[in-house]
């Protein structure tokens, strides 16, 4: 995965000759105002390249498998394009600033929030949505638990949660109930389906495993 | 203020409809029960856990813009200019509205609107609307509202409900900060009372102002064809928004369609629509494109309701056997900025829960420089138990009575606070003695008491009870069933489901009565434009209120097809059954035959079966109860509590669903945990005005880790069939209403401490453990 990424990463910079470390510093420069704390002796940096907020750049994101080419704002966070450029729209936004994770994707297997998430961030890493747990028309391992134990009210949050626990049980097969505590800990339920989500954590390492482990 | 209902969810300048008054019915209740009541899982499950099911937020139509609110930063202003050229120029940016721009052709008629109700330029509260925006994208909609510029005249402000009604105290409205006449209650003589006890005790409580800040922030989708709008909007009613858009628009409610087929969240926020909907609805017919309007989440902290906070105060006489001689209680409470029920239902429980021949309550409703409440998850109730439950506690300590023994001491059997009219069914005295015992109450107080105060550790027990006073539902609602030729089932009703389950519960009630798997009925819900009437989804009212309608639109529809079948079968109608998809003749030689086999039914296309909501039995009161029991552990060195379980046992009727009915439990305590221990708005009373924890960092909504793993429900199955022809009363309001005070009673267990006041943070409980130290 790791060596993947990174390939993916060389293709994206040939590509758009714009680095994810490059790309931050412009938006340290232009749509953000970051201070910059330097030893005042140091030389004086040259000038920032400001980019306009506006200006649209090509990036090449791997979602669920597939590869899409998307012309972003560099400011525009991964949850934005998900949603409202791509219509993935499972993945929710509750706060957009990393307080809730109804945003929760996977990335390169981590989850991860996508509000807090650049969309140029991300070139070439791996990212998972709910959509993508999906066996065409079937529901994933995680999905089911959640469904058969009743882990949600509303379901806003739930996609979020249930990428959580996905991740969790991508890497512990069989996970802990303070793990599972932890491994949600991250993502709000204001219906407070908790009790039931831990359930389902459960649940869904046992379906993992009772399916050989592959989603 | 005999049917609490009225007060509740009464929205100003909207009649509450009638439908007809139903045809009489002779359904007879329930037996056995083959779906109703077991723990199926949802049949909307598959779309919330795949993704996709289409919340509001999600929906994305051709060409479509996104709006945005401008908001004022003070809590009490007056817009004096509103500076828009910029903002007009910028690319992407569609549409400016304000209470200053020239009038817009398209929205010309609306400029009235515009300038007095949705952009006043007198601003009382932070985050009232002062000018929208529709772009592009969503970056592009915020840009713009960067570059409006707005001058304010600053005037000053009140923000603390307890300050408000001093003599030199700004005001927000002209008239002054209270908000109508002082509300008083008396029953009995409560002097005499408190004569005639052995003890009696007097305490102030205060609840902190909580916000319901649901997972999908408060929005909608608006779209006009021609002079029709159509709007998808997040929201318990779709009815409730049709009539308020169409009233605000002076358009025919034939021609406001509204959509709410997902929502996420909402917990009382979301039975009105919100200037947000009328902005989203003006900027679509000003730009002829549809225009989404989600609120951010500051937004939905400052703007769109909250559940008031209140200051209690409550004396109680007991004797020494336990009986209650006088409760006497003065509350006040604020709104906000707003006429907003400040105050509802505040006294309620002191006047309902416990028999006490003795009461006088009054509560002052007090406007502040803050958003305006909402009705939030049993309004007044949450509050008006942790003064009354923790009054219980301390008065049982004072008898040496246990908790439980002293409440069960006092269950009411009539309504005390509707003129002593009896309960359809109470099962409070089961609802404590069954959770006690469930939760081994008596042996777990046992064992603490014999493990002594060594550690710094303390365990404790805490039991509350509650009673909610709305449960009940009623007329109106309409449903409809359709039986197709092939045998399939279509359910069609207005209610929403916020996520409590009601299309699950709906659908078992059209399978328990057509004898089909509640997987075979598809529903149509929550759309003006195609589906019946029906009332908001709050108040606990939803599934005692279309359940009934539903089950006897299932009737109507399961007798129409077996008169279908008995006049092609040539049998008597009597003799004829529905089972699995087939028609079923009795006689002496049974036949069967495929509902898709009949012949009549297939050249009508299918037969349409139709409820309605019969009334409610008169001179009863429907009322759900509830005792919950938890148990804590305090480090008394850290002030830290750790709530280790939670049991709640709950009379709400029949359980129709016994996963969608704990999940509700578990979800009305986790709600609870959080009122009572972490969450709190907190508004800059000195200096600014300003709320200070606008967003989930600092208003701390309870996590995974806040609540106990080791959640019991313990249903007591008591079929209401007085109150209605299912039997169920509602059950989402009263699972959060004793939470708070339990926890309050069991760390009082644990420490010897009390906590009148929301939240018991380690702060503030390491406060109380030290002062209680030093006063020893």
């Amino acid at each position: 995965m790791a060596k993947k990424r990174r390939e993916h990463d060389e293709e994206a910079t040939a590509r758009t000759g714009l680095t994810r470390r490059g790309f931050l510093s412009h938006v340290g420069a232009g749509a953000v105002s970051v201070a910059v704390v330097k030893p005042a002796t140091a030389a004086p940096a040259p000038p920032p390249q400001a980019m306009a907020a506006a200006e649209l750049s090509k990036v090449s994101l791997d979602i669920n498998g597939r590869e899409r080419q998307v012309l972003v704002e560099p400011r525009w966070t991964l949850s934005h394009v998900l949603r409202e450029e791509l219509g993935l729209t499972g993945t929710k936004v509750g706060c957009e600033r990393g307080e809730c994770g109804a945003c929760t994707v996977l990335i390169d297997g981590v989850p991860r929030y996508a509000c807090l998430t650049l969309a140029v961030e991300v070139e070439g890493a791996a990212i998972v949505t709910v959509e993508g747990l999906m066996n065409g028309e079937a529901l994933g391992p995680t999905q089911q638990a959640f469904l058969e134990e009743d882990a949600f009210q509303c379901g806003y949050c739930t996609s979020g949660q249930i990428m959580a626990v996905e991740g969790l049980v991508q890497g512990n097969p069989n996970p802990s109930l303070e793990e599972v505590r932890h491994g949600v800990s991250g993502n709000l339920c204001r219906c407070g389906a908790y009790a039931h989500i831990f359930a389902a954590a459960r649940k869904a390492a046992e379906l993992r495993r009772g399916t050989g482990g592959e989603s | 203020m005999n049917d609490p209902k009225e007060a509740l969810y009464h929205v100003h300048g909207v009649d509450v409809p009638e439908t007809p008054v139903a045809p009489p019915t002779d359904q007879e209740p329930w037996g056995e029960t083959r779906v109703v009541g077991k723990p199926l899982p949802r049949v909307d499950g598959y779309e919330r856990v795949s993704g996709t099911a289409v919340y509001p937020a999600d929906l994305s139509l051709p060409r479509m813009l996104y709006g945005a609110i401008l908001r004022c930063p003070h809590p009490h202003a007056v817009v004096t200019s509103v500076d828009s050229s910029e903002a007009e120029q910028m690319a992407g940016v569609q549409a400016v509205i304000t209470g200053f721009t020239p009038d817009d052709r398209a929205t010309r008629q609306h400029s009235e609107l515009i300038r007095n109700n949705l952009f006043n330029t007198r601003c009382r509260y932070e985050g009232e609307a002062v000018a929208a925006v529709a772009a592009e994208n969503p970056y592009l909609a915020q840009d713009a509202l960067r570059a409006i510029k707005v001058e304010y005249d600053v005037l000053p402000f009140v923000a603390d409900e307890r300050r408000a009604l001093e003599p030199d105290a700004p005001q927000v409205h002209e008239a002054g900060n209270q908000v109508s006449d002082t509300q008083t209650y008396e029953r009995g003589d409560v002097e005499q009372g408190f004569r005639e006890a052995n003890v009696v005790l007097e305490q102030e409580y205060r609840c902190e102002c909580e916000i319901h800040t649901p997972m999908e922030p408060h929005g909608c989708v608006a779209s006009w064809d021609g002079e029709s709008l159509t709007i998808w909007e997040s929201t318990q009613g779709v009815y409730n928004v049709q009539t308020q858009v169409a009233a605000a628009l002076g358009i025919p409610l034939s021609r406001v369609r509204v959509v709410g087929h997902y929502m996420g969240g909402g917990f009382g926020a979301k039975l009105q629509a919100g200037k947000y909907t009328f902005l989203a609805a003006l900027l679509a017919k000003q730009t002829a494109r549809p225009v989404k309007l989600t609120l951010t989440r500051e937004e939905t902290y400052l703007a769109v309701g909250n559940r008031p906070p209140s200051n209690m105060r409550l004396k109680a006489g007991v004797k020494n056997d336990g009986t209650l001689t006088a409760l006497e209680f003065s509350g006040t409470g604020t709104g906000g900025a707003a006429r907003a029920g400040g105050t509802s239902l505040l006294d309620w429980l002191i006047r309902e829960l416990y028999v006490c021949p003795n009461v006088r309550t009054e509560t002052t409703d007090i406007y502040i420089n803050a958003g305006p409440a909402r009705p939030f998850r049993a309004p007044g109730h949450p509050q008006c138990a942790w003064a009354l439950e923790q009054m219980m506690d301390a008065l049982a300590v004072a008898v040496d009575m246990d908790p439980v023994q002293l409440r069960i001491k006092n269950v009411p059997t009539v309504s005390q606070a509707r003129n002593g009219i009896p309960y359809t069914t109470t099962g409070f005295h089961q609802c404590l003695e069954e959770g006690a015992r469930a939760f081994a109450w008596e042996q777990t107080r046992n064992e603490i008491s014999r493990e002594g105060r060594d550690s710094h550790v303390r365990r404790g027990v805490g039991v509350a009870g509650g009673a909610w006073a709305a449960g009940g539902g009623g007329p109106p609602s309409t449903a409809i069933v359709k039986i197709y030729s092939d045998g399939s089932i279509n359910l069609n009703m207005g209610a929403s489901d916020i996520g409590t389950g009601t299309k699950t519960v709906m659908a078992m009630v059209v399978a328990e009565e057509l004898d089909v798997a509640p997987d075979v009925v598809q529903i149509e819900h929550a759309d003006t434009g195609t589906t019946q009437y029906a009332t908001g989804s709050g108040g606990s009212k939803t599934v005692p209120t279309e359940s009934p309608a539903v089950r006897a639109a299932a009737i109507d529809a399961k007798e129409q097809l077996i008169e279908l079948a008995a006049s092609e079968m040539e049998v008597d109608a009597s003799a004829i059954t529905l089972s699995d998809g087939k028609v079923i003749a009795d006689g002496d030689t049974p036949r069967e035959l495929n509902i898709s086999a009949l012949r009549s039914l297939r050249r009508r296309g299918n037969v349409t079966g139709i409820g309605y909501r019969g009334p409610n039995p008169s001179g009863k009161a429907v009322t759900p109860f509830a005792a919950q029991f938890c148990e804590v552990e305090v480090n008394i060195r850290t002030g830290e509590v750790n709530v280790v379980r939670f049991l709640g046992a709950h009379d709400s009727g029949r359980v129709m669903n016994l996963l969608t009915y704990r999940n509700q439990v578990f979800g009305g305590i986790t709600m609870g945990i959080g009122y009572g221990m972490t969450e709190q708005r907190v508004l800059d009373v000195d200096q600014t005005g300003k709320m200070v924890n606008k967003n989930w960092h600092d208003y701390k909504l309870p996590t995974a880790l806040d609540v106990p793993a080791d959640m019991t429900c313990i249903p007591i199955d008591l079929h209401d069939t007085e109150a209605n022809t299912t039997g169920a009363k509602g059950i989402g309001e009263p699972a959060t209403i004793p939470t708070a005070p339990a926890v309050a009673n069991a760390v009082y267990h644990a420490t010897g401490v009390r906590v009148t006041s929301t939240p018991i943070d380690p702060t503030k409980l390491i406060q109380a453990l030290t002062e209680a130290r030093e006063g020893e």
